[in-house]
């Protein structure tokens, strides 16, 4: 809705019953009604979502005094915040805590859950938008859940390096059927409305306008609860949680390796020992809690997704961009403008050749299938996406991204082209990988408005975004970029014009590593190996594949082009293979076989000498150099940067750190002898003498 | 004539598509929005500053009622996007544009779409009445035995479907399909098999020649489908077509005495089409560059066994209001539903007697000379998406008249049902 009528009506203002005006002070307002409804919302001081934190649960125990001495007819907890029921735990507050306070805490928590699960009045709780983590749990300790159209509801703790702690562990496998439910807590999944109600998570699922009728509905016992299943007695013997335990341990060391990743594997433990047990069940997954809240990757984890916010913070509020025109719609310009779309923007592409415009949209209804969107979302992201070969949407465009091919001339006809026809005001950014901005600033209409966009390939998948920065781009216009990226749903780091960047040129040393070691006659499948137990997603010679063999040899070309030294000498391999047209995954085949799909080397055989350092000390030197040349701001956005533009094993909380880990004395003694041993594109960046470890 | 000026300041459509024996890739509103898209795009004014939106469509389907207002929201025109739908047959485009044309003219609307729309590959196969018939009893009956003996009640004939397309392209007065209302006037104006099969190979080679030559470059625009097939052209051209090729064609309508052929009638196709109206405070206000300025129109009916001479029977009025002969006319749009229609209309308009006892004229209206008529081909080379038609024609008829030159230039169509519709344009 637009303009006055939308402000009259007002949107969709949510049922809080009673407790609407109810006085008090804290978290939660509660009032009762004439009819018998008790209304509890929880609506958060000072934050514009809800949390779990422990005071919430400490003035909720308040209330239940209040409830239990007056018991209404029914009782109902929700959220008054727009946003959702509640995001989860308090993480800040979670991530300072010792494992003995962690005890204490959790067993305190559960003991007012376990309360207002013990009320004898009917318990409802009408969740819309997310239920997370402890905020789902506190849905479960209630007897009904009414689910609002879009809601949805999900334990993620294994992201973090943890599982559910506030009684999920227990609860939701009595709810649901208990295969089920433990696979929502090991992969973290949400389910949404839909699947929530099949899962019987959702007793009801109905518009905002019919909560109180349905809660009614429920006072006068005409709802029946839809969890509470069967499914939940056959595993109560302990050799049938013994043989599903078995095969969930096997799946999930295929996903998250239990050396590295200790939460699921202590969750399956937890229910195969104590699945019959409740009140075992209970102390056993207060312990595993506390104890996995100390681990490491726990702590790596819960620190990757403190960067994740703060680069998701760092695009302020202010996005004006709402037409986008993107010049080349090959691989990378088609997801992008196809991504932008998705996430509401009026997106025009030109593209000399037509055929690649279709083949844009064809691409873009594969990436709404993919993303789950529905008919009609896919309908109107299709409808905002417009192959414009007549360059129409140029002059209308708040924000033109130039993703055509990495040729300087070419890019240079192609921005004096829109110099004269983009609006006043309007952005110019470009995707380049390889070349530098400021050989282009003759070339563009307007240097302040000038930048780089460099998404990564495939759009989708990978979060992150540079936004580069040359001398003259200016504030503002990095700002606007910085919003539209947050916008768009993905993670913004500001950088400076320098050769590849932040990404490629910390990346690039590790992959050109990884070839010169096959120039060694090392073979691929154990140096992919090497990289995979160390944490990466996939090994670097895949990887190499997968961004594209082409791509790599532009962008240590132009690396060891303007870069004296710390970069390897371009392996003759590289050459062959790309004169050869095999440039990896989008040709079928690179340095692997691709044309069934992502390939998957063979690792079982020993990996020998170590590998692993020769690999990632490059790396982390790389980054190193970036920060103190001032590419980057600080050490976090750098390991932010690698960890959500390449995946770097988030469990070791971003390069940086993991450098810090070990100590910048030991990185440099390491990478010395590596200098003396392989040459000196090892020697050690001053930044390890001269910075000591937070 | 009283009221304001009223120009048309730009259009465009879709390739037409040739309906290929199952559904083709776009709905009616896709394809309004095919070229909708594109068109606002390239406009100096924003998608919401419009007052309105007119439609002309046919074949509305079940998923896109009132296709205007449909297609004005896909389209990004606003919530608050007034847009109706009109029909009146083969004439729906251009009544669309009539009905824009009389608004600014009144000084209700200043800028306002008005297109037409079709997708006659997507027309629905319908249900005989006695299946329709035997469902609705298998609903009402009650307990097993009553339903078990309305199930019986089913033959296998109930269930052959009807091609709604070939209901929707019968006269339902008169039961004569629109071929055979062809067939009709080729008898009375001693039309010959010959005259409409050359006709028709002029058509094809016209409109080759406009697609070669870049005259269609900015008035049809590639559409573009989820498969991510490009479309770029209208794709029933045949101009290697010739006079041995069509003679082997066996008539459609009228077997086996009969002379409207596959070949010399109008091609059953998809498409959509956009014009933009403008008052002279908007051509002002938004800066727009006018293509040609709209004169007059008329509507007139007639018997629906005839009803190929609606052209006749509504330009002759319209020329004899504006005070115009017909070498007043630069250019000429006839919609070509079929070749022996077109030709018919040029006799009638030549014969002396017709034009005394029908249209009341002193002396035979004359002849509109082949270089004037059609210069770019028409349906029958490009198909007759019915609910578009009346808009491509009054929209090529401006840009033809800009690319050219010469004063006025007149659309007209016949329309399915017995009536015709004329509009009359002068340069801007």
């Amino acid at each position: 809705m637009e303009g006055q009528l939308a402000e009259f009506l007002g949107g969709s203002a949510l049922e809080l019953g009673a407790s609407h005006g109810a006085l008090g002070h804290g978290h939660w307002r509660y009032g009762k009604d004439e009819d018998g409804i008790g209304w509890l919302v929880l609506d958060r001081e000072d934050a514009s979502v809800n949390t779990i934190s422990d005071t919430v649960l400490r003035e909720l125990d308040a209330h239940l005094d209040r409830i239990e001495f007056n018991l209404p007819r029914v009782l109902v907890l929700r959220s008054s915040k727009a946003r959702g029921f509640a995001m989860g735990a308090d993480i800040d507050a979670l991530a300072e805590m010792e494992a003995e306070a962690t005890e204490t805490l959790l067993t305190e928590a559960h003991r007012v859950l376990d309360r207002l699960e013990g009320l004898s009045c009917p318990t409802v709780a009408v969740v819309h938008g997310a239920a997370l983590g402890a905020g789902f749990e506190l849905t479960l300790a209630c007897d009904y859940r009414i689910a609002i159209e879009g809601a949805s509801f999900g334990l993620p703790e294994v992201r973090l390096g943890l599982h559910p702690g506030l009684g999920g562990t227990r609860r939701l496998p009595e709810l649901i059927e208990p295969t089920a439910a433990m696979q929502m807590m090991l992969t973290g999944s949400t389910a949404h409305t839909k699947k929530a109600r099949d899962l019987g998570i959702a007793d009801l699922v109905v518009q905002e306008r019919h909560v109180r009728a349905a809660v009614a509905a429920i006072r006068d016992g005409e709802v029946e609860q839809r969890g509470r299943g069967l499914m939940a007695r056959a595993f109560a013997l302990s050799s049938a949680r013994t043989l599903a335990a078995t095969r969930m341990r096997r799946e999930t060391e295929k996903a998250a390796p239990s050396k590295h990743y200790p939460a699921p594997h202590a969750l399956i433990d937890i229910w195969e020992k104590h699945g019959n047990d409740p009140d075992a069940m209970q102390k056993a997954e207060i312990a595993s809690f506390a104890q996995l809240l100390q681990t490491e990757t726990s702590g790596n984890l819960i620190r990757a997704f403190f960067l994740r916010r703060t680069l998701k913070n760092a695009g302020g509020a202010r996005d004006d961009i709402a037409r986008v025109h993107v010049v080349g719609a090959g691989a990378m310009g088609a997801e992008i403008a196809a991504w932008a779309a998705m996430q509401g923007k009026h997106v025009t592409v030109s593209d000399p050749d037509e055929e690649a415009l279709g083949g844009m949209i064809r691409r873009a209804a594969e990436i709404c299938k993919d993303e789950h969107k529905d008919a009609l979302e896919t309908r109107d992201t299709l409808d905002r996406l417009m192959p414009d070969p007549g360059e129409y949407g140029v002059a209308q465009a708040d924000l033109v991204i130039e993703a055509g091919p990495e040729k300087p001339e070419l890019k240079a006809e192609i921005f004096e082209g829109l110099a004269r026809r983009m609006k006043p005001g309007a952005i110019l950014a470009t995707n380049t990988s390889s070349l530098q901005l400021a050989d282009f600033l003759e070339h563009v209409p307007d240097k302040a408005r000038f930048a780089g966009l460099h998404f990564f390939n495939p759009v989708p998948k990978v979060p992150l975004i540079e936004v580069v920065s040359h001398d003259a781009t200016g504030a503002e216009t990095r700002e606007r970029l910085l919003s539209f990226c947050t916008a768009i749903d993905r993670l913004p780091v500001a950088v400076t014009d320098y050769p590849g960047f932040l990404v490629n040129r910390a990346l690039m040393p590790y992959l050109l590593e990884a070839l010169l070691m096959m120039d060694e006659g090392i073979a691929k499948e154990r140096i992919d190996k090497a990289a995979k137990e160390f944490g990466m997603p996939m090994g670097p010679v895949t990887l190499a594949d997968q961004v594209g063999l082409d791509i790599c040899l532009d962008v240590a070309e132009s690396l060891s082009k303007s870069l004296q030294t710390g970069i390897a000498e371009i392996p003759a391999l590289l050459r062959e293979k790309v004169e050869a047209g095999d440039l990896g995954r989008k040709t079928g085949r690179g340095f692997y076989d691709w044309s069934d799909g992502t390939p998957k080397p063979d690792t079982s055989e020993s990996t020998g000498e170590d590998l692993t350092d020769r690999l990632i000390l490059p790396l982390l030197n790389a980054c190193a150099t970036c920060l103190r040349e001032g590419v980057v701001g600080t050490a976090d956005e750098a390991d932010a940067a690698m960890i959500f533009a390449t995946g770097f094993a988030p469990f070791r909380g971003g390069p940086l750190h993991y450098a810090g880990t070990r100590g910048h004395d030991a990185i440099r003694a390491r990478l010395d002898e590596f200098a003396a041993a392989h040459g000196p594109r090892f020697k050690p960046d001053a930044y390890w003498r001269d910075v000591k470890p937070t | 004539m009283n009221g304001r000026e009223v120009f048309l300041v730009d259009g465009a459509r879709t390739p037409f598509l040739r309906a290929r024996g199952k559904r083709g890739p776009f709905t009616p509103v896709d394809l309004a929005v095919q070229c909708g898209r594109p068109l606002l795009a390239r406009q100096p004014v924003a998608p919401d500053a419009y007052d309105m939106v007119i439609l002309g469509c046919v074949n509305v389907i079940a998923d896109e009622m009132n296709p205007a207002r449909v297609a004005a929201l896909r389209l990004g025109m606003g919530e608050a996007m007034v847009a109706f739908s009109v029909q009146i047959n083969c004439g729906s485009g251009m009544q669309s544009i009539d009905t824009a044309f009389r608004y600014i003219r009144e000084g209700r609307g200043d800028l306002i779409l008005a297109g037409g729309t079709e997708a006659l590959s997507h027309a629905p196969m319908i249900l005989r009445d006695e299946a329709v018939d035997w469902l609705a009893g298998m609903q009402r009956s009650s307990g097993p035995l009553a339903t078990a003996q309305s199930a019986l009640q089913i033959r296998p004939s109930h269930l052959r479907p009807v091609i709604g397309l070939e209901r929707g392209l019968t006269d339902p007065i008169t039961d004569l399909s629109m071929g055979q209302t062809a067939e009709v006037l080729a008898h009375h104006f001693g039309i010959t098999r010959q005259a409409a099969d050359a006709y028709a190979i002029e058509s094809h080679r016209r409109l080759a020649a406009a697609q070669e030559d870049g005259t269609l470059a900015d008035e049809v625009l590639p559409a573009f489908d989820r498969e991510g097939n490009v479309y770029r052209r209208d794709d029933g051209v045949r101009p290697e077509s010739n006079m041995k090729k069509l003679a082997g064609l066996k008539p459609v309508f009228e077997k086996p005495y009969g002379q409207v052929t596959a070949g010399n009638a109008s091609q059953v196709t998809d498409g959509a089409c956009w014009c933009i109206l403008a008052s002279a405070e908007a051509v002002e206000t938004h800066n727009l560059r006018p293509l040609a300025r709209i004169v007059d129109s008329d509507w007139a009916a007639l018997d629906p066994q005839v009803m190929g001479l609606g052209p006749v029977l509504s330009v002759t009025p319209l020329l004899q209001r504006q005070k115009l002969g017909a070498e007043d006319i630069d250019l000429w749009e006839i919609n070509e539903a079929f070749a022996a229609q077109v030709l018919a209309c040029l006799k009638a308009w030549q014969d002396e007697a017709f034009c005394r006892d029908v249209l009341g004229l002193d002396a035979p209206l004359g002849v509109i000379p082949r270089d004037r008529l059609n210069v770019h081909g028409g349906a029958i080379a490009l198909g007759h998406p019915v609910g578009t038609s009346g808009n491509r024609i009054v929209l090529h008829l401006a840009r033809a008249m800009a690319k050219r030159g010469g004063k006025r230039g007149i659309a007209t169509e016949c329309i399915g049902g017995g009536q015709g519709g004329a509009m009359l344009l002068e340069v801007a």
